[in-house]
């Protein structure tokens, strides 16, 4: 029988290897925007056992919406992503320190 | 142990095999198709949870469109895989040492015991329709105005994305297709009346 804790644990293992992601490939632009794709979806796997165990069909509308905007986000980070290496020849985070934060 | 927890367990292990696989591989093309995997696996998850709906868009628009537009970006970039891997070794202990308080965390926040709940009868069922009718009428009915609005967010999402990347070149010849539909007669063959010429006098008769 799988249970509610079976799925929570599984979305907080991802959620966790999304974050450990995001420490140790801090140059590589593209692998932290995959690891922001991997946070989203553990989050989506919570929301939906919530949305299946409690019987409530919000968990899953939610899910959609997340789906949606992530979608969105990916192509605008991806276009600016382009544009970046376009005019720097470079997706090394270290080297985008053009407004000297 | 069921044949549904045996599955659970095939699914649950790919997917966080290729979730590690992303953030460890070197080369980014791999580290993408293991992304796949990774979704592909919760896709089939989520089907275990009677979610067919999500779980078929997981795969069509996240699998179909969004992965296939990372793999193209990564392949069209000429990504210098060392000079991107620099402090890897240095950040490890730091990254492996936060996630796995992180998860201590989050798995004592949830409480392993309490929540080893059964999961009820399939609401959707109960009511003898499927999973996509279920949502169906959620999303018409009581969240039409956020499903209008996520249809403005991604308009407005495409149109960011192809004015960040258009560009105007200087000096590249192009057609300019209104210019040549609002070309008429007058502007291209001038017609100009003058006296007739008096030929050659000697061929008058």
């Amino acid at each position: 029988m799988i249970t509610l804790a079976h799925y929570i644990v599984l979305g907080a293992v991802l959620f966790c290897i999304a974050v450990a992601g995001i420490f140790i490939n801090r140059k590589n632009v593209i692998v932290l925007l995959m690891a922001i794709e991997l946070m989203l979806l553990a989050v989506n796997i919570n929301f939906i056992a919530f949305s299946r165990f409690f019987g409530d069909v919000a968990g899953q509308v939610f899910v959609f919406f997340i789906l949606t905007v992530a979608a969105a986000e990916s192509a605008i980070g991806l276009a600016i992503l382009t544009l970046l290496f376009r005019n720097r020849r470079t997706i090394n985070v270290a080297e985008f320190d053009d407004l000297r934060g | 142990m069921t044949i549904q927890l045996l599955a659970f367990y095939f699914f649950a292990f790919f997917a966080v095999l290729g979730a590690l696989l992303v953030i460890t591989l070197r080369n980014p093309v791999h580290a993408v198709l293991s992304l796949v995997l990774t979704f592909f696996s919760v896709a089939c998850i989520w089907m275990l949870m009677q979610a067919e709906f999500l779980a078929l868009v997981l795969i069509v628009v996240y699998v179909g469109a969004v992965m296939v537009l990372f793999l193209f970006v990564v392949m069209m970039l000429d990504i210098k895989v060392a000079a991107a891997r620099e402090g890897f070794i240095r950040h490890l202990p730091v990254g492996i040492g936060v996630a796995l308080i992180m998860l201590a965390e989050m798995v004592t926040l949830i409480g392993l015991r309490a929540m080893q709940v059964a999961p009820p009868p399939n609401p959707a069922a109960m009511h003898g329709e499927s999973n996509v009718a279920w949502i169906g009428t959620a999303l018409y009915t009581q969240y039409l105005l956020p499903f209008e609005v996520a249809a403005m967010i991604l308009t407005v999402g495409i149109v960011a994305a192809v004015a960040l990347t258009l560009r105007h070149r200087v000096g590249v010849r192009h057609q300019n297709a209104s210019q040549q539909v609002a070309a008429v007669a007058r502007d291209r063959v001038r017609l100009v009346s003058m006296p007739a010429e008096r030929g050659d006098p000697g061929a008058q008769p």
